[in-house]
């Protein structure tokens, strides 16, 4: 009698444990099957390469992928020198005393706090304080601040990984200490250097609340080719932004999801990347 | 000149490092240093414990009460929701497939499905809660307050759907978490608890699971962390009225008021609107502390 209550037991756990496992599944396929079925009609190459426009009756995201980019290459640039710095101080350099423990416990704070303070943040500070404004520059200074921690602590693990053989043959060899680093320490790191910069990327590229109070929400293209630089001091919204706004304000929910599609497709290319980066690394995979 | 430039390098790695700490302090000096006139203007208690939000009206009231208490409903919602299914999500994915080749790529798709929800930007979830759970809640809606003369209709946008969207949004954390720490418990304590004739399911929940406490606790701060932070995807789904966070009503988290009014907002309304970013800032700190905490008691263990 009893085995067979503990019998039934263990089945309804098992149904449930083979059910809530289906269901993070379940949730995947029917957002990617939904976005797609909704989206894919309304990306074709006018969709990418324009901008919308009333007057020339296009419907276009061209202005919209032109800001992801600048704001992606503009925060990684002060992002991946300052985290691949501050990775190879905790390592290198500051030995084990306080100041690492402070240093890290800081780099945890900040990989915590949501992306809308740092917006919030942003807006104050390097908006308001600096007078930046609204710009690609604001947004992506902010984004720098959001995803320094995953650089940093990707590099980190990298370097922990490089043999202390390496360190002390090149030392030995009469290598000045930044030598070493330079030219033995930072090419072995970088298959997680490269980690930290692609996860890094993806989230730049699904960011909304923190760009949304700093870098606004302008669509339109520079005239000339210059003008991308001057870009970089204007309003920009990214694909996120403008998703936000087709699906609320504006009510376009076609183009809403086109850049769904576009972006899922990102996301998706940004996750095979990395992971393929991550075998590289394993010390079980072929290496470098 | 050598010399020189290995002290330039130790000198800018060292600058680079306090950049966390620079930014941790900056953040928070700025926090409090533009949340805390308001609270001053109106008044500590009349804005947290005041459930009159009408930064327009004239006279104007700023009381966030409701904003916090849908913060902490739907986190709460979040978690009771996400946590069961997440961690017997990671059971599934550490002790029920760790045998056999079909349940090894069982567990490897579904590894990478839960790293591809974790990649979804937050305005797809949106999105997607607003085309697909909206109007079914509006259905049920329609169904429970048929003849109701006090409810007011929605079209769907409510607590619930909020709730619903949060908690697809932490189950990746809670997952991966889980799994980690589940992984950490030592094969020899199954085996024994086999061997004294408990069954698998009795192992897992009795014995597995218990010992795994503390790592699961952990994912489980850092869910509510996130849940306690999202703003653009609950902003699509929940409505946006200043409510009581019942299931069926619409309501205002402190995210969103913060997204939703920004723009518009100027004088003591904006202020008021950088004292939610405070509090919402005091939540997280809070939490962080836990964390840390937490931590700590598992290395003693």
């Amino acid at each position: 009698m009893i085995l067979g209550k503990r019998k039934i037991k263990d089945l309804l756990a098992q149904i449930l444990i083979y059910l809530c496992a289906a269901f993070s599944v379940a949730v995947l396929l029917l957002i990617l099957c939904f976005v797609v079925k909704r989206g894919v009609k309304s990306v074709n190459w006018s969709f990418l390469t324009t901008v919308t426009s009333v007057r020339k009756q296009t419907v276009g995201i061209a202005g919209n992928i032109l800001n992801t980019v600048l704001i992606i290459l503009v925060s990684m640039l002060i992002a991946t020198p300052i985290g691949v710095g501050a990775a190879i101080f905790l390592n290198e350099y500051a030995g084990k005393g306080k100041t690492v423990r402070i240093i890290e416990f800081t780099t945890e704070v900040l990989a915590g706090i949501p992306s809308i303070i740092f917006g919030l943040f942003g807006m104050l500070f390097f908006g308001e304080t600096l007078g930046m404004g609204y710009t690609i520059l604001t947004g992506s200074l902010t984004l720098s601040m959001m995803v320094l921690p995953l650089i940093t602590r990707n590099t980190q693990e990298a370097l922990k990984t490089v043999p202390d053989g390496y360190r002390s043959a090149s030392i030995g060899l009469g290598a000045g200490k930044w030598y070493m680093i330079r030219t033995i320490l930072i090419p072995s790191a970088m298959p997680g250097i490269l980690t930290g910069v692609i996860l890094s990327i993806g989230r730049i590229i699904g960011e909304s609340a923190a760009l949304l109070l700093t870098a606004g929400s302008a669509k339109h293209l520079p005239k000339t080719f210059l003008g991308i630089f001057d870009k970089i001091f204007q309003s920009g919204g990214t694909l996120t932004i403008q998703l936000y706004l087709s699906a609320t304000s504006e009510g376009d929910f076609d183009t809403a999801f086109g850049i769904a599609v576009v972006l899922l497709i990102i996301v998706f290319l940004m996750n095979v990347l990395a992971k393929t980066l991550a075998r590289k690394m394993s010390p079980t995979g072929k290496g470098r | 000149m050598n010399k020189l430039s290995e002290k330039l390098a130790h000198l800018l790695v060292g600058f680079f490092g306090c950049m966390a700490v620079i930014s941790v302090a900056a953040i928070t000096i700025y926090m409090l240093l533009k949340g805390v006139p308001a609270l001053t203007k109106v008044g500590i208690l009349d804005l947290l414990f005041s459930a009159e939000w009408k930064p327009t009206a004239n006279p104007a009231s700023f009381g966030i009460l409701y904003m916090i208490l849908s913060s902490v409903v739907g986190t709460a919602g979040a978690i009771l929701l996400g946590v069961p299914v997440g961690l017997l999500t990671a059971v599934f994915l550490t002790d029920i497939t760790n045998t056999g080749r079909v349940n090894r790529k069982l567990a490897k798709g579904l590894s990478a499905a839960v790293e591809l929800l974790a990649a979804i930007p937050s305005v797809i979830y949106g999105l997607i809660g607003m085309m697909v759970l909206n109007p079914r809640m509006y259905a049920l809606e329609k169904k429970i307050f048929t003849g109701s003369t006090t409810h007011q209709f929605t079209g769907g946008s409510n607590m619930l759907s909020a709730i619903i969207v949060l908690a697809i949004m932490i189950l990746p954390t809670v997952i991966n978490i889980s799994v980690s720490s589940i992984k950490a418990v030592p094969d020899s304590m199954r085996n024994a608890s086999l061997a004294l004739g408990a069954t698998k399911i009795q192992t897992i929940f009795k014995v597995v699971l218990p010992t795994a406490s503390s790592g699961i606790m952990t994912g489980i701060v850092l869910g509510i962390g996130r849940a306690l932070g999202e703003a653009m995807a609950i902003n699509m789904v929940a409505g946006g009225a200043v409510n009581l966070p019942l299931p069926f009503c619409s309501v205002k988290f402190l995210t969103t008021l913060l997204v939703s009014e920004m723009a518009y907002s100027s004088g003591l309304h904006r202020q008021a609107l950088f004292t939610v970013g405070l509090v919402l800032y005091l939540f997280i700190v809070a939490i962080n502390l836990i964390l840390t905490k937490m931590k700590k008691g598992g290395k003693q263990e």
